[in-house]
């Protein structure tokens, strides 16, 4: 027989090893998966595509840095609202949002160089994500609506606003009928840091937010009120925090960072608004956010890793011709690894002998 | 109004909502012994993948069916054994649950995205279906849509009719106390979530089986989704997902005839109702609530039960 027995500490220990303990089962997993599923092909040659490839080849690592910045960002903001019980489902949604608000900016000021201009996207990108987590807030203070549910279905929504938006006043006009916006000026695209590929200042960006937002856990009162809020409502109740607070500023936060993560994809890689802005990014930094345990500071490294499965995954696509699905399979089973590894933290596990 | 074409939007109803009636109606049952699963999406779309597979190797209707619900409920074991065994969070895993089912099925159903089948169509019961009115009314469905009422009044009857019901609600409301007086509270929670998963299996399958002859990547397209906000709609009561799943089903087809009568709103403004419903319904739902806690609400929803002893 084999009992769990609670800890009465974490076992600091295990608190390294179950990550890699799960990024091993993994691994072991997809392995026997390809083996079944990929018959003429040598399952080798498909993991060294996977997850060497892009850390050897400075084209794909830089791609994979691309991906990664939007995925620190969102999944920040998501780490802060998870804390505090709060389940911001859709930050897809929110992240499609800000992304639409950011661009209506820039291609309302389609002629102009500015230098204010990127900041003021920016702005009108965090407040469109902002807005779109806010009805959600509202409804769950207002009403008692659950946030995950209303962040899902907004989620559609916005993906189908999108698509409105690009058949309508967003269209290029001179685009021959093309969904797509037009081609935003120079002075509305991200600065490139690294010469010669698509990576951003979104990267710098993120890394800046993460450690902003570690400082203010840390050290502000808002920190200490949504963890309490989340690992112990009751005792938030009782110390007086005001839980309506709580949830606005944690919906308000994850929003506006998936809005501003929507807005550096539009006027960062892509250069303009086109129906391929939703990539997965807001569900993904869901994983993110549980491989980092929450922590704004390990978003970065999550980030990096899932970023490695995307890369990895297109790559695949395109010499195996595999699906790219591949990533989602292998995102879904880390987590599922990473969760399942952690009970080992909080409690021991014992076998012992069962009397005959 | 035309007597055909009233029988086909009620027809069209039924097919748009019994996919929702299967998926939540299981939901409910999970919810009602305290689990939240979130992988509903996921499950439907593994059910949806294995019913089309099945179907187009042997073209064995019931074999379909049937494999779509092993289909769901392979996937809901690894629900089950995460969250009972290795006390994992609920929300956590339903997520990953649903990612994990969406790649999954995706990778795997990647060589069928060119084929069609056999729908499965409608038997008109004997006689019966001859009666005029009546008749086409309400014996000329098709045989799914029957099973999914069934299976709603089957639940009712389950929780509110047999002993095994009763501790089942007991657990959802109180899993320490039901444990102290002897109760197996994983037991009975690993198989609602088997159910579950097996009533998702044929709701997903009910997709690619009977409304469409395709399969498709993400052709839930949030219905798994939808089921969950149904679950709260009906305060955890079977019979009101009824009435919430073919209030979807109606707002499903509103869109599709009001796309085809040329109204002019773009379509993407029509296809967002179904979505924006749900947010409207749960909304309306706790207005007339108001300053009444929802007593159904099981009161363990999502927590984590280990018992030391």
């Amino acid at each position: 027989m084999i009992k769990l027995i609670p800890r009465v500490e974490n076992s600091t220990v295990m608190v390294l090893l179950s990550p890699l303990l799960a990024l091993t089962l993994t691994a072991l997993s997809a392995y026997l998966i390809f083996v079944f599923v990929l018959v003429d092909i040598p399952v080798s040659s498909v993991f060294f595509t996977l997850f060497v490839e892009p850390l050897i080849d400075s084209y794909y690592f830089s791609e994979l840095l691309v991906k990664a910045a939007p995925l620190m960002i969102i999944g920040l903001g998501l780490s802060i609202g998870f804390r505090a019980g709060i389940w911001n489902i859709g930050a897809e949604g929110q992240y499609v949002m800000g992304g639409i608000a950011g661009s209506a900016v820039g291609l309302y000021f389609y002629n102009v160089e500015a230098l204010w201009l990127l900041p003021l996207m920016t702005i009108a990108g965090i407040l469109g994500g902002m807005f779109y987590a806010g009805i959600a807030a509202f409804l769950r203070i207002k009403y008692q609506v659950n946030e995950i549910l209303v962040t899902l279905m907004l989620t559609y929504v916005a993906v189908l606003f999108l698509s409105a938006m690009l058949q309508g006043p967003l269209r290029n006009p001179s685009g021959f009928n093309f969904p797509e916006s037009r081609i935003f000026h120079d002075s509305a695209m991200l600065p490139i840091i690294w010469e010669g590929t698509r990576l951003h200042i979104g990267l710098i960006v993120a890394i800046i937010l993460s450690f902003v937002a570690w400082f203010g856990i840390k050290k502000h009162m808002f920190g200490m009120q949504i963890k309490i809020s989340g690992s112990a409502p009751r005792a938030a109740k009782f110390a007086g925090f005001d839980d309506n607070k709580t949830v606005w500023y944690s919906l308000l936060i994850s929003g506006g960072l998936a809005g501003l993560a929507g807005l550096f994809e539009a006027a960062g890689p892509a250069g303009q608004l086109t129906p391929g802005l939703p990539q997965f990014y807001g569900f993904t930094a869901i994983i993110v956010a549980f491989l980092a345990r929450l922590h704004p500071v390990g978003v970065l490294f999550s980030a990096l890793l899932i970023a490695l499965s995307y890369v990895g995954g297109e790559n695949v696509q395109i010499e195996y011709n595999l699906p790219s699905s591949i990533t989602q399979i292998f995102q879904g089973m880390l987590l599922f690894y990473f969760l399942a590894c952690d009970i080992l933290i909080k409690y021991k596990v014992v076998s012992f002998k069962t009397k005959n | 109004m035309n007597e055909s074409l009233f029988i086909n939007i009620i027809i069209g109803i039924s097919i748009a909502s019994v996919p929702l009636m299967f998926a939540a109606i299981g939901e409910l049952l999970v919810e009602r012994s305290g689990v939240l699963n979130l992988g509903v999406e996921g499950m439907m779309i593994v059910g949806a993948l294995l019913g089309f597979v099945v179907m187009s190797h042997t073209q064995n209707p019931y074999l379909a069916v049937l494999a779509a619900m092993a289909g769901g409920m392979a996937i809901a074991s690894i629900f089950a054994f995460l969250t009972q065994f290795l006390l994992t969070n609920q929300v956590a895993t339903g997520l990953a649950l649903t990612l994990f089912g969406l790649g999954f099925a995706a990778f795997a159903g990647r060589g069928y995205t060119e084929e069609t089948i056999q729908l499965i169509t409608a038997v008109p019961i004997p006689y019966l279906s001859d009666i005029p009115y009546l008749g086409p009314l309400l014996f000329s469905f098709n045989p799914l849509v029957y099973l999914a009422f069934f299976m709603v009044y089957l639940v009712w009857w389950f929780l509110f009719r047999t002993k095994q019901g009763l501790i089942l609600r007991a657990i959802g409301d109180n899993h320490d106390a039901a444990h102290a007086i002897g109760h197996n509270v994983v037991r009975y929670r690993v198989m609602a979530i088997l159910f579950g998963g097996a009533m998702a299996g044929i709701g997903g399958a009910f997709l690619s089986l009977v409304q469409v002859p395709i399969w498709g990547e993400g052709m839930t397209a949030g219905r798994g989704w939808i089921a969950l906000g149904l679950v709260v709609f009906a305060s955890w009561q079977p019979f009101r997902i009824i009435f919430g799943a073919i209030l979807f089903g109606g707002i499903t087809i509103l869109q599709i005839h009001a796309q085809g009568l040329n109204i002019n709103v773009s379509a993407q403004y029509l296809s967002m109702l179904p979505y924006l419903a749900t947010i409207v319904i749960l909304v309306s739902l706790r207005m007339r609530l108001k300053n009444k806690t929802n007593r159904t609400v099981p009161n363990c929803l999502g927590r984590i039960f280990h018992s030391t002893t």
